[in-house]
Formats: C-alpha cells, sequence, structure tokens
C-alpha cells in the first residue's frame, strides 16, 4: 500500500467532520486519510453521505464541525480555490464538458494559454501542451477533435487529462464506470493504475463491487453519515463490503404477498417498439404480485415501461389490460385507462418541482378538483392532505415546493398523484434511487399493499438486493428481449445477472 | 470556416445564380452596390447581436436605439453644431452605456434578457419620440460634411463604405470571438453558466461585455443609418431592426441556446437577408410580401440544418453501436459475479 518511505504521511486527512442540514445530519465525525498513490475505495448506500463528503473535498460546501488537514496544514473553512489549489480535481459522473468547444479548449478553459503582441489564444502551445496529457491517459482522440464527436468514455478520459492538467494529486472519480462498456473500464482500471504508479492518489466512488475488488488499495464504507469502517487490501471482498455497506439484515425489509397470485392484469404479446424494434417482448403481470424487472443498463426496461404508458410507440403485438385491448398513444390514454407510471427521473419527469406539493398530486386529476370548470384551491388542498396522512409525506404545509422536501417525500408525493385516482396497473421506474433507507421500507410495503389490492405492480429496478427482496417474480431484459423469468425459489444475484449478460 | 458556413455560402451563391436567370439587372453594379451597402448597414448590428446570442440572450432594444442615437447624432451635428468626431465619440459612449445598463441589469439583478432589452426598445423608441416631439431630425438645408459623408455613404471602386465598414469590423469581430481568451469564454458561458463559472471564468464580466459589444455596434450601425437617410423619423426609423440581427444570426447557425455560432454565419446571414429583399424587388413579387418571404425561407433554413443535424447524429449513434456490437458487447458487459447495487 505505501511502497516508499517517504510516502507515509498522508495528501489528505479529514478530522472529525460533520454536516447538518436544517433538521438532518448528513454526516456525523467522519474521520478519512488519503496516502499518495492510493487507490480508496468510497463506498455506501444512496444517502449515506458519499456525495456531501466531496463536496466538502471540492469546497462546495463547509463543514459545521471538523477540520481538513492537507500537506499538514489545517482548513476549518475550505474554499473552492483552496480545494483546486490544492491539487484536488473531479472527474463528475455527470460530466461537464462543453460540446461547442474542441478537446484544449476544454483542458485550459479558464486557463488559457496566450501568445503575441494581442495576447490572443496560442492554440498551438494548447494543443502541444494536450498532447502528452491525452497519450498519458491513453486517449485516441487528439488536441483540436471537437468534443462533440466524443463518446461518454473519451469525455472522462478528457476530463482525467484535463485533472493531469492542473497537476491534480487526487483525483476524485465519481461513478466513473456508470455509463462505460466493459472495454472502456478496462481502459480507466489501466489509467487508474498509471496514476497510482505516478504517485497520483484516487478516490473511487462506485456501486459497482468487483471493480473496487479489482482496483483498490483501501476500501472506505460509510453509513448513515457515519464510517461504517474500512478494509485493507487484503479484506476486499463483496460480502464484507456488503455487510458493512447494509449494516442489518435486509431480508426483514421486505413484506410477503398476502395471497396467491391471480389471473393476469397486464400481458404482453409479441410487442415491438419503436425504441428497441428488432426485440419482442412476452410478459405478463398478475393479479396480488409484484412483477420485478431487472436488466442491465441499456437492456431496454424504462423503454418498455415508457411504450406501456403511451410515451414510446407500440409498433406491433397485443396489450391486455384486464382482458380488454389495450393501446397508448400517449400518456394521457394510459392515465385515463388507470396506467401510471412512476418515474425513474423523479425531478425531471416525477414532479413539477417549483410548484406546491399539493398541485404536484392533484396534477394529473384536475378535473375532479373543480367546480364549474375552475379549479378548487381548497379541494386541491383536501386532496392533498388525505394523502399526506395516508402517505406519511413530511412537510410541514402542502403549499411547500415540491422542491424542498427530501428524496424519500418527493417520491410520496409522485405516489400520492396517482394513488388518489383509480389504479389499475402502477409502473414503478426506479422508485427507491437516492432514497434513505427508512422511506425505502415505507415504499416497499406500498407496492406489496397495492398489489394485494389487486393493483397490478411493476417495478424496475438495478437495485439487485431490491429486486430480489420485492418481486414475487423476475422477468429479466437483454437487450431489449425477455431474457427469462425467474420464480421465487430461482432467485439469486447470480442467476438475474446470467440473464442479464446472457452468459451460461 | 465550418460546413455550416458553406453550406449558407452555397445557398447566397444558389438564390443569387436563380434571380440572376430571372432578372439579369441583379448583377448589375448599381444593384450590387446598392445591395452591398444595405448588408453593410444590417451586418454591422448583426454581428453585435451575435455576440449577445452566443451568451444564450437576446438584444431587442436594437432597433429603437438606432432610433434614439439617430436622432442624437443628427441633433448634435445639424443643429448644434458639434463636430461630427465627437458627435461619434458621444454616440458610441450613449450605446455603450445603454448595454452595460443591460449587462448589469441581466448579470447582477438576474432579469431575464428578454425583459431588460424589450424595455429598453420601449423607452428608447419613446425617448425618441418625445425628444424630437415627433417631428422628423434632419441636416440643415445645403449643409455639407464632406469628410463624414465620404466615410459613410461614400464609395471606393464603387463599394459602398458601409460595406468596408462592416468588412473591417466583421474582422476584428471575428479574432475576438474565434481567436481570443474573451471569446473562448464567451463560448463556453452561452454552453453552461454554471460549468463555466466552475472552471473560473468571470461570468458576470463576459456576459455584460456581450451587451455592451452589441451596444456599441449598433451605435456605430445608428450613424451609418442616419448618414444613409440624412434625416430621421422617430417613430419608424430602424422599426423592427433587432427582427432582422436576429433572423441573421439564426440563419448563420446561431443558437438561441446560446454557445453556438461564428461571425461568418452572422454575416453569410445577413448577406442572404438582403439577397431576399432584393428578389423580391427584381421578380416583380409585390413588396408588401417581403416579410413573408424571409420568413417562410429562415423557417425552411432552420428546419433543413435541424433536419440535417438529427440524420447525422442518428448515423453517428447507428455506427457507434455497429462498432460495439462487432467488438462482442452491445451492452455493459460484465462479469456474472458482479454485484450491482443502486447506481
Amino acid at each position: 500500500m505505501m511502497p516508499k518511505e517517504d510516502q507515509k504521511r498522508p495528501l489528505l486527512a479529514l478530522e472529525n467532520i460533520s454536516k447538518a442540514y436544517t433538521g438532518v445530519v448528513a454526516l456525523s465525525n467522519v474521520s478519512m486519510t488519503v496516502m499518495p498513490g492510493e487507490v480508496l475505495a468510497l463506498i455506501g448506500e444512496n444517502g449515506a453521505g458519499k456525495s456531501t463528503l466531496m463536496k466538502i473535498l471540492g469546497g462546495v460546501i463547509q463543514p459545521s464541525s471538523g477540520y481538513i488537514l492537507i500537506d499538514e496544514v489545517r482548513y476549518d473553512r475550505f474554499s473552492v480555490t483552496e480545494s483546486q489549489s490544492a491539487g484536488i480535481a473531479f472527474v463528475h459522473q455527470e460530466l461537464n464538458v462543453f460540446d461547442n468547444l474542441d478537446v484544449a479548449a476544454n483542458m485550459f478553459l479558464g486557463r488559457e494559454k496566450r501568445a503575441g503582441f494581442l495576447r490572443l489564444l496560442d492554440v498551438k502551445a494548447m494543443g502541444a501542451a494536450a498532447e502528452p496529457l491525452l497519450r498519458r491517459v491513453g486517449a485516441t482522440f487528439r488536441p483540436e477533435t471537437p468534443v462533440a464527436d466524443l463518446s461518454l468514455a473519451e469525455r472522462q478520459l478528457l476530463e482525467i487529462a484535463k485533472a493531469l492538467s492542473i497537476q491534480a494529486r487526487l483525483i476524485i472519480m465519481d461513478e466513473p464506470t456508470s455509463s462505460l462498456t466493459l472495454s472502456e473500464t478496462k481502459t480507466l482500471m489501466t489509467v487508474i493504475a498509471g496514476l497510482k504508479a505516478e504517485g497520483i492518489a484516487v478516490i473511487y466512488i462506485s456501486h459497482r463491487l468487483s471493480e473496487i475488488e479489482e482496483c483498490a488499495d483501501r476500501v472506505f464504507v460509510l453509513r448513515d453519515g457515519k464510517a461504517a469502517g474500512e478494509l485493507a487490501k487484503g479484506e476486499i471482498n463483496h460480502d464484507a463490503m456488503i455487510r458493512m455497506m447494509i449494516g442489518r439484515d435486509l431480508n426483514s425489509l421486505y413484506a410477503p404477498p398476502a395471497r396467491a397470485p391471480g389471473g393476469p392484469i397486464l400481458s404482453l404479446r409479441a410487442v415491438r417498439t419503436r425504441a428497441k424494434p428488432r426485440a419482442r417482448v412476452e410478459f405478463d403481470v398478475h393479479d396480488g404480485e409484484i412483477l420485478g424487472v431487472a436488466g442491465l443498463v441499456g437492456a431496454g426496461r424504462t423503454e418498455l415501461a415508457e411504450a406501456i404508458f403511451g410515451i414510446d410507440t407500440i409498433l406491433e403485438g397485443e396489450v391486455m389490460l384486464a382482458g380488454k385491448p389495450f393501446l397508448a398513444t400517449s400518456p394521457r390514454d394510459a392515465i385515463k385507462a388507470g396506467v401510471y407510471l412512476v418515474p425513474e427521473d423523479r425531478k425531471r419527469t416525477g414532479l413539477v418541482l417549483e410548484s406546491p406539493v399539493c398541485e404536484n398530486i392533484c396534477l394529473a386529476d384536475l378535473g375532479s378538483v373543480s367546480s364549474r370548470g375552475f379549479v378548487s384551491k381548497s379541494l386541491i388542498k383536501a386532496r392533498a392532505e388525505e394523502q399526506r396522512t395516508k402517505l406519511g409525506i413530511r412537510t410541514t404545509d402542502v403549499m411547500r415546493n415540491a422542491a424542498e422536501l427530501s428524496g424519500g417525500n418527493q417520491q410520496k408525493v409522485v405516489l400520492g398523484k396517482w394513488l388518489s385516482m383509480r389504479p389499475a396497473l402502477i409502473i414503478f421506474d426506479e422508485p427507491t434511487r437516492g432514497i434513505d433507507v427508512a422511506s425505502k421500507v415505507e415504499i416497499y410495503r406500498l407496492m406489496r399493499a397495492l398489489a394485494d389490492a389487486g393493483v397490478g405492480v411493476m417495478m424496475i429496478s438495478s437495485d439487485m438486493e431490491e429486486v430480489i427482496g420485492v418481486s414475487d417474480r423476475i422477468v429479466v431484459l437483454r437487450e431489449g428481449e425477455i431474457a427469462g423469468s425467474l420464480s421465487r425459489p430461482e432467485f439469486s444475484e447470480h442467476n438475474v445477472l446470467r440473464l442479464a449478460v446472457g452468459a451460461n | 470556416m465550418h460546413k455550416k458556413d458553406l453550406g449558407l455560402a452555397v445557398l447566397i451563391i444558389v438564390v443569387g445564380a436563380v434571380v440572376y436567370l430571372q432578372n439579369p439587372l441583379f448583377l448589375s453594379p448599381i444593384n450590387l452596390g446598392n445591395t452591398a451597402n444595405l448588408i453593410g448597414l444590417f451586418g454591422l448590428f448583426a454581428i453585435g447581436q451575435g455576440f449577445v446570442i452566443m451568451t444564450g440572450g437576446i438584444d431587442l432594444s436594437v432597433g429603437s436605439m438606432i432610433a434614439l442615437l439617430g436622432v442624437l447624432f443628427v441633433d448634435m451635428v445639424g443643429k448644434f453644431g458639434v463636430p461630427w468626431p465627437v458627435a461619434i465619440l458621444v454616440v458610441l459612449v450613449i450605446g455603450a452605456l445603454l448595454g452595460l445598463a443591460h449587462g448589469l441589469l441581466i448579470t447582477r439583478l438576474r432579469m431575464q434578457p428578454f425583459v431588460v432589452t424589450l424595455c429598453g426598445l420601449l423607452i428608447y423608441r419613446g425617448i425618441a419620440r418625445g425628444y424630437t416631439g415627433e417631428a422628423t431630425a434632419g441636416f440643415p438645408f445645403g449643409a455639407n460634411y464632406p469628410a463624414l459623408e465620404w466615410l459613410t455613404i461614400g464609395r471606393s471602386f464603387g463599394v459602398p463604405h458601409s460595406f468596408f465598414a462592416m468588412i473591417i469590423i466583421g474582422v476584428i469581430c471575428w479574432f475576438v470571438l474565434h481567436r481570443s481568451v474573451f471569446g473562448r469564454h464567451l463560448q463556453a458561458v452561452g454552453k453552461n453558466e454554471d460549468a463555466a463559472c466552475y472552471s473560473g471564468i468571470r461570468t458576470g464580466f463576459v456576459i455584460a461585455a456581450a451587451y455592451v459589444i452589441c451596444a456599441a455596434l449598433t451605435a456605430v450601425a445608428a450613424v451609418y443609418f442616419a448618414m444613409f437617410t440624412r434625416s430621421v423619423q422617430p417613430s419608424s426609423h430602424g422599426n423592427f431592426y433587432e427582427l432582422y440581427a436576429i433572423a441573421a444570426a439564426v440563419l448563420g447557425g446561431f443558437s438561441l441556446r446560446g454557445g453556438e455560432g461564428s461571425i461568418i454565419g452572422v454575416v453569410l446571414g445577413a448577406v442572404l437577408l438582403q439577397e431576399l429583399q432584393n428578389l423580391v424587388n427584381l421578380l416583380g413579387i409585390p413588396s408588401s410580401l417581403n416579410f413573408a418571404v424571409m420568413g417562410a425561407v429562415i423557417l425552411a433554413g432552420v428546419l433543413a440544418d435541424q433536419q440535417f443535424n438529427l440524420y447525422r447524429a442518428r448515423r453517428r449513434a447507428a455506427a457507434a453501436l455497429g462498432a460495439v456490437n462487432t467488438s462482442g458487447s452491445a451492452l455493459h458487459h460484465r462479469p456474472a459475479t458482479t454485484n450491482e447495487l443502486s447506481p
């Protein structure tokens, strides 16, 4: 881990960092060190405090208490500029590149090289300086390539090269492989090994545990804002990491079905959609069961949900809802038939964030809160209050904007919108993404209650624990097609992944 | 030269050829000279508008500003006997200050560019009309300003000096937008203001400067227009000119969302617009239809450009997918032991 004597001094130390927002403790007493040339994996569930910790390192937010040591200099407050001059660089999940400029321009943005009497851009010098940096990260594109022509993986290499150009000593990578293919991931691993060899430290944030096994020198686990423990190189394995991250028995979170499943509520036969025109999909959602839909990123799960909900077009095939032919050509049709979607991106498509909670709840059914064609404020409030009590939405007032609520409570608002109507089938797309454990459990119970009440429940999830824990049956999608279906006794991570990747 | 600019240049030549075949007067020296003059006049402030649109903003006050500054310039020179170089300087300074006011309202007080400059449009027009009492501002009968006239409405080798002025300013602006650090920052700010700010760019300064440049170039254009028309009718002078500028920029490949566009593009856009005006005149189309012709061409042009981009994006995506498929994995293919928690 520390090959040389002179590297024993930590590059960075966080001492007893705490961060409290109004009423919520995001981090409490976290201490962490990073050595030069070390790859430190930072793991934890969503909401465990990883992003808060990284924002503190970037100087974007200030800790409520505790301090940061860099080269043994103590910082009680740490600004963006201090973070940058300390050599901390970020490679973000959402890449902040400018696709209207070329590679070299992106790399030197804000630090352009100038030349000549008029101090104009020195394009040649910047290209020449970019060239070796690009080679160091194994990039095949050139400094003058427009960024618009780069793939996501190439843009990421550009961000790493940019970090090198500012002489970064610590590069923080946030979910760097979430949109990379296998070979691109391998390239990244090589790049990380190269950085390490040059003495550059990496904080690697990921949910992909096998990548962590491959590249990390040490694992630091956060749970509910606290340090849950560390694993040294020899101790890093899946089971140990999961145990530390979860910290409890996940099985107790899930409720079993109240009754045996009945007939199909929704059936798809030989359905082709515009998003995946070459694939044919067939499956049923039964009365009384929760159907889990698993698959890798890009397998077409969200696209399938959107086709059923009328956003994407169904080209061919038969869809039956409660025994009657059903074809939604717009979300309006689907909603009329009682088919609702709880979308993946709650902030963009689930809610009108800058609108009050009560208006969000009534948005899809304004007719029923109107009298004589005018929307009634009091009816809206009454209906919102009803859902707030039923679902336990924690907000001081239903007139507050949805943006002010926590992720879990926002998701309950989305649910409240549909539950106040007459659901026949609800499709949940990643229902607990970015939600704390307590709200997760409430949402699982709700899904179960809906299924027990005879509403069709279809849940798309990338969270393996969730798929296996919540579902009564799992269908796995691969390249837009149903790769297979698993019943409860067959449930295992191995079986789901085997179907998802098409391996034997 | 970008592909987009090249396409526009080809379109200009094709339209020109068609008009010439229908009416050979198109290439007569008189017609070319007059059209070049109009291109120069409109090109001057269209370039300025380009800087503002690059930031994702808009300046609607251009036409009113041309009227107000035109009135002031004519009165200063004609009525109060101010030496014309001083008058030009005063007009330029007033223009720049108005642009600075726009910029500060937008960057400091976070007002929307549309609102700020819409109010500018109303205010400047109102002041121009109030100041003159609706009377046309003109030079005294028989007054002569040889040097000023040579500079503005004179011609060399048959080419009007307004056209030269646009070319000179266009070249300077090309360097500013495409070769200076400021120009690069302008492009970055227009694409993603927050990310630009995190890259250490002074976004407020950059945006405000774009409005100052726009207003200053508009002031230059105001002098040229005043000298071209010789008199300024405060309620109609410069009406709708902001829309010509925006149209030229959009035709030239600027995106109203910001971050896209080039100086060559906006100049070619201004050329095409005047060519269309000319087409209406030369082909015997009733001149009352000229706005309809321009509108239709802009709509068709932008639509075609968008469809072409879509087609290119699809082809690129298909090529990428093909490459991945042949390498044996279209998906995020990982070993079966991978444990994927919520990503």
